[in-house]
């Protein structure tokens, strides 16, 4: 038997229950009191947001050179622009300055090689990072070989300063800080105990007071004539602050993998490091992303107390740009711009690491 | 039994040994022409004293005391390594030879002279405390802030001296302190303090940065002595030397009438004084191992100390501070320099 159906045409849901206004209707107008906090919050938001877009954007000033060309009425980008180059490099000689642009150009295009999944050669593309890149920076920067004029350390500084503070931070620690989880997990009593004082001592003093330590009692416990550089003095400094730390993050990782992983592959016959690097350490690294950027980021902003020992990493530019007595009273200016190179890099950070906790698919996901 | 005060005896013997050991390298002068460049010690960061410029070359002036020493030693002023130290470890640099000179804001006091090993080689400015007023509140004296409420930066001194005028006048005031110089500055500006005292060098720093500077007026009343001057290591007594008639130099060009525009014509000149500090009648350098024309130097590339005050801090700065006691001794002021012969 046929019947003549009338198939009703599919229809999109009514707009109620879809879109944006169903959106608005379910999540900020459910019902009275949701009313009314969205409407106070929409309220602040108006009374914050607005000022600042009028001075960060509308009554701000953007082109010039001197502070003259500065109305008041809003931000003076003028005095960032003016003083960009500095923030960027310190006080770097202007002359000298493609140097840097080599290792800046060097230093982005290896990071996004080694981060970007479908290039090929990895492998030698990280040896040459960690092992050619460095003194073809030493070289470049510091200049004294091939008739490069040497430029001295305590004229590096800026951004420049803070991402090399930062990266051999990074680079110094990470394995310092494996070594140190693996001693502190070991059943030999001196590595053990080595570890855990090394650990326990680093992690028990801040780190400006590391920073003064290098600067100010270091040099007075030195034969007289040989002095370590300022800022070696703080890279080593920076860097075994920072290994404490990672060691811990680590050992939380090692901790969290189960004994019976580490005993099958005794049982098959692996040697200890076998067993750390292929087994245990690959699943505990995996874990640990998290907590390895924490520290990264942690890291990165930490460079900034090196402002205490003279040297000028970005934010110390920054404030040695402020005390420049054509150009008082922009303090907001250069700290909101500190802020958002900041910002910048730590975002950048972040993302990433999210990024290959998804592609590594740890299966720890919650 | 070793107590607290014992250890710390102990602790500052040992530190003076090690400055002791760090001063015995003697030879400066040796040592500055060998590099080929004088370290000197400078602020981080201090308007109208040492900042880097747009261009990031160090301006100020006591970055002009470093390349005077420069200019007399090495007949170049930009041969100048700036080392930038903060207030702690400014000491412990010079005592252990990073710098030549400490050119920082230092302030010439009995303790820091006799006890650190240091030596104080002259005054580059006179400075001492004083007080921002807005100029509505019609005072043109400091006797007429009986009951003020003073925004002050915080740092002991300041509020000491501050608490001992008031009290030596038998006056009264209510304190509101402050952090950082912009904290102490919007403090002012918002109108929680009448008055807003510092040294009178970073007053002018602290005016421009007010929304409107000419609301506010200096006072011309000077409640403490600061007098910042170049510090040396003790023991080298040549480079002690060099450094302090660097600076004597300078002064003593301005009272000449020598500026480092009409310094070449001053090579001829008839004046005896002239004469002698140029190098035309006489080698004063020999004694401290310079060239005749070390003073010539100085002043064709860094000027006479007037030139470099008001570049720098003076009328010719946004800064606009007054030469007042900072002038000549023949202008009403109290810088003098011995003469040269």
């Amino acid at each position: 038997m046929i019947h003549n159906q009338t198939v009703i045409e599919q229809r999109p849901a009514p707009s109620s229950a879809i879109g944006p206004l169903a959106w608005l209707r379910t999540n900020l107008f459910s019902d009275p009191i949701n009313t009314i906090f969205t409407l106070i919050g929409l309220y602040v938001l108006y009374l914050l947001v607005v000022p600042t877009v009028q001075w960060a954007f509308i009554n701000a000033d953007w082109v010039g050179t001197t502070r003259e060309d500065c109305s008041r009425e809003g931000a003076c980008w003028v005095f960032v622009n003016a003083r960009f180059t500095q923030f960027i490099y310190g006080l770097y000689p202007r002359a000298e300055i493609w140097r840097a642009n080599i290792v800046f150009a060097g230093f982005f295009t290896l990071i996004a090689w080694l981060a970007i999944p479908r290039l090929p050669f990895k492998r030698w593309v990280a040896v040459f990072a960690l092992v050619g890149f460095p003194v073809v920076a030493y070289v470049l920067l510091h200049g004294g070989y091939f008739d490069l004029p040497r430029v001295p350390t305590h004229r590096w500084g800026g951004l420049m300063l803070t991402l090399l503070l930062a990266t051999v931070g990074m680079v110094g620690a990470l394995p310092i800080g494996i070594v140190l989880a693996l001693g502190r997990r070991s059943n030999m009593p001196i590595v053990k105990s080595f570890c855990v004082v090394f650990i326990e001592f680093w992690r028990g003093v801040p780190l400006i007071t590391v920073l003064f330590m290098a600067s100010v009692m270091l040099p007075l416990f030195m034969p007289s004539g040989i002095s370590v550089d300022r800022l070696v003095r703080a890279l080593i400094g920076l860097t075994l602050f920072q290994s404490a730390y990672m060691a811990e993050v680590i050992r939380g990782g090692l901790q969290a993998i189960p004994k019976g992983q580490e005993e099958a592959a005794a049982a098959l016959g692996m040697t200890y490091w076998k067993r750390m690097g292929l087994i245990v350490l690959p699943q505990a690294l995996k874990m640990m992303i998290p907590g390895i950027v924490n520290t990264f980021i942690s890291l990165f902003k930490d460079t900034t107390l090196v402002m205490i020992i003279g040297l000028f990493d970005l934010l110390g530019i920054v404030q040695a740009a402020l005390a420049d007595s054509r150009w008082l009273g922009f303090s907001l200016e250069g700290y909101v711009f500190a802020a958002f190179m900041f910002w910048i890099f730590c975002f950048s950070m972040s993302r990433y690491s999210q990024y290959l906790e998804r592609k590594l698919n740890t299966g720890h996901k919650r | 039994m070793l107590n607290k005060k014992h250890l710390v005896l102990l602790a500052s013997a040992g530190a003076i040994t090690l400055a002791g050991v760090a001063t015995a390298q003697a030879d400066t002068l040796e040592d500055t022409r060998s590099r080929g460049a004088v370290q000197c010690g400078v602020s981080d960061g201090l308007p109208g004293f040492s900042a880097p410029d747009d261009s990031g070359e160090w301006q100020g002036l006591d970055v002009d005391v470093c390349r005077a020493v420069a200019a007399a030693v090495l007949g170049d002023a930009d041969a100048v390594n700036y080392i930038s130290l903060n207030a702690v470890e400014r000491f412990t640099a010079l005592q252990s030879g990073e710098v030549d000179v400490l050119s920082r804001n230092t302030t010439w006091t009995t303790v820091r002279d006799t006890t650190l090993g240091l030596n104080f080689t002259g005054v580059t400015f006179y400075d001492g405390q004083g007080f921002l007023v807005s100029s509505d509140l019609g005072v043109s004296s400091a006797d007429e802030l009986d009951g003020a409420a003073i925004c002050i930066q915080s740092g002991t001194t300041t509020e000491l001296n501050l608490a001992d005028y008031f009290r030596a006048n038998g006056m009264e005031f209510d304190p509101i302190v402050f952090d950082t110089s912009d904290q102490t500055v919007g403090g002012f500006q918002a109108g929680r303090c009448d008055v807003l005292t510092s040294d009178t060098s970073q007053l002018a720093a602290l005016r421009i940065q007010l929304d409107d500077p000419d609301s506010a007026i200096i006072l011309p009343d000077v409640i403490s002595k600061e007098p910042l001057g170049p510090v040396v290591r003790q023991g080298d007594d040549l480079w002690f030397n060099i450094v302090k008639w660097s600076l004597f130099a300078m002064l003593n060009a301005e009272e000449y009438g020598i500026t480092s525009e009409n310094v070449d014509d001053m090579l001829s000149s008839e004046n005896p004084d002239v004469a002698r500090l140029l190098g035309q009648d006489g080698n004063y350098g020999e004694a401290m191992q310079l060239e005749a024309d070390w003073a010539y130097n100085i002043i064709s590339q860094v000027g006479n100390y007037g030139e470099s005050f008001e570049r720098n801090v003076g009328m010719g700065s946004p800064l606009e501070i007054e030469r007042g006691v900072n002038a000549l001794w023949t202008q009403g002021g109290v810088q003098y320099a011995p003469p040269i012969r």
